[in-house]
């Protein structure tokens, strides 16, 4: 093979090679849209989370427009602090902005639904969501039901 | 007694064996500056480690990704969750898969030919005629073949899951009729572009040093007959099968 058949094929092996990082990247990964990686940060209590966890979707109408980024406790009063990434695009997010937990399907994974509010001020990096629903447990509404069919049934 | 005393040597024989291991890569690495000016002896090499392993990569990881397609859909389908094919197909491709499935063919298809070339280069004196005319042979045969086994396998291995993917698309929605828009979509919102491809890559990047690592090493130490030589391909292939199925274990740990 003469030398410049060898170069050839070397640089297309390179560019291919490099091709699929990108396929990969954009394609499987989703680079593109997917990620905010710089969006302005909220916070909401929820007395209970369900099974949200770190990176579930964050929706508005339906549409996703950020992540969860991290979830933790309140020393103070025990419930848990869910803290949103939104993508800078949103920023008109109403201050009484109302979040609540929901569920993909029946048995789907769960989401943050935000429902804009009528405030003129805007969210903001570091502002709180006070108006939250928590996540609906199966297991507890089931539980809820039996109960109150024993109670209605004696 | 005696056996105590083979166990002993063994150990021995195992610890100087990896001192000289690491010796011959700080002597691969300090000769890589020199052959920067002669970048087409690695050109050549990319072309012998890299393309030629090119046809083996391609149809394996189509293969692989038609098998994962077929045996997700079969398990996810009693479940109603045939949605996630897309999903699954490329989270274990890009995170174990493809990585480790690439490394071990790398080791069989490139690795055990880099150990033949250099340990026969050494059973017919040629590095030893290289010293006598003061060339480095570590440098001038060695480190091109280094770097480009470094530099080919991440490649191999972004093509090797790229096809696995579609491969998995052949299979799932072609053949299984699963949604097209619910595979990609399932895949782009589930597979995250840090933590599952770039920590794949990293594999890869580690995967591609150990091995090609121990090729060059093994050629290099080998005992100077066709036994020897003989010996020492099998052991590139062996060690370097070991190293990267221990090292996987390690890296998943790590990042994941």
């Amino acid at each position: 093979m003469t030398k410049s058949a060898v170069e050839l094929w070397v640089g297309l092996f390179v560019a291919v090679g490099l091709a699929a990082l990108a396929v990969l990247a954009f394609k499987v990964g989703n680079l593109s849209a997917g990620d905010i990686r710089d969006g302005y940060k909220v916070t909401a209590r929820f007395g209970n989370i369900g099974g949200l966890s770190i990176k579930a979707p964050v929706t508005l109408a339906g549409v996703r427009i950020g992540r969860v980024s991290d979830i933790r406790i309140g020393r103070d009063d025990y419930s848990a602090i869910v803290e949103m990434t939104v993508d800078n695009k949103y920023d008109n997010m109403p201050l009484d902005t109302s979040a609540s937990i929901l569920t993909q399907g029946l048995l789907g994974a769960q989401y943050i639904g935000l429902d804009p509010g009528a405030e003129e001020e805007f969210l903001k990096e570091g502002d709180r969501i006070e108006i939250t629903q928590s996540a609906i447990v199966l297991e507890q509404l089931i539980g809820q039901l039996l109960f109150g069919k024993a109670e209605g049934g004696d | 007694m005696n056996t105590l005393r083979l166990l002993g040597k063994w150990t021995l024989d195992n610890v100087q064996r990896w001192g000289r291991e690491t010796i011959f890569l700080l002597h691969v690495l300090a000769g890589i500056p020199s052959i920067l000016g002669r970048f087409y002896l690695v050109i050549h090499q990319v072309f012998a480690v890299g393309v030629l392993t090119l046809v083996i990569i391609l149809v394996s990881g189509l293969f692989v990704g038609m098998v994962l397609g077929l045996q997700g859909y079969n398990t996810l389908v009693d479940f109603g969750a045939e949605s996630s094919l897309g999903l699954l197909v490329a989270l274990s491709l890009t995170r174990e898969l493809g990585p480790v499935l690439t490394a071990l063919l790398f080791a069989g298809r490139a690795g055990s030919a880099l150990t033949a070339e250099i340990g026969l280069m050494k059973a017919t004196e040629q590095l030893a005629a290289m010293e006598m005319m003061a060339v480095d042979p570590v440098a001038r045969v060695v480190a091109p073949r280094f770097i480009a086994g470094f530099l080919s396998v991440p490649l191999l291995t972004m093509l090797f899951i790229t096809v696995g993917v579609w491969g998995g698309h052949l299979v799932g929605v072609v053949l299984l009729g699963v949604d097209a828009g619910q595979y990609w979509s399932a895949m782009q919102n589930g597979v995250d572009f840090y933590d599952d491809i770039l920590n794949g890559f990293v594999k890869s990047v580690v995967f591609g040093f150990v091995v090609t690592w121990i090729a060059v090493f093994e050629g290099y130490d080998a005992t100077p007959t066709s036994e020897g030589v003989s010996r020492a391909t099998t052991r590139t292939v062996v060690n370097a099968s070991l190293a990267v199925l221990g090292l996987d274990f390690v890296l998943t740990s790590l990042m994941f």
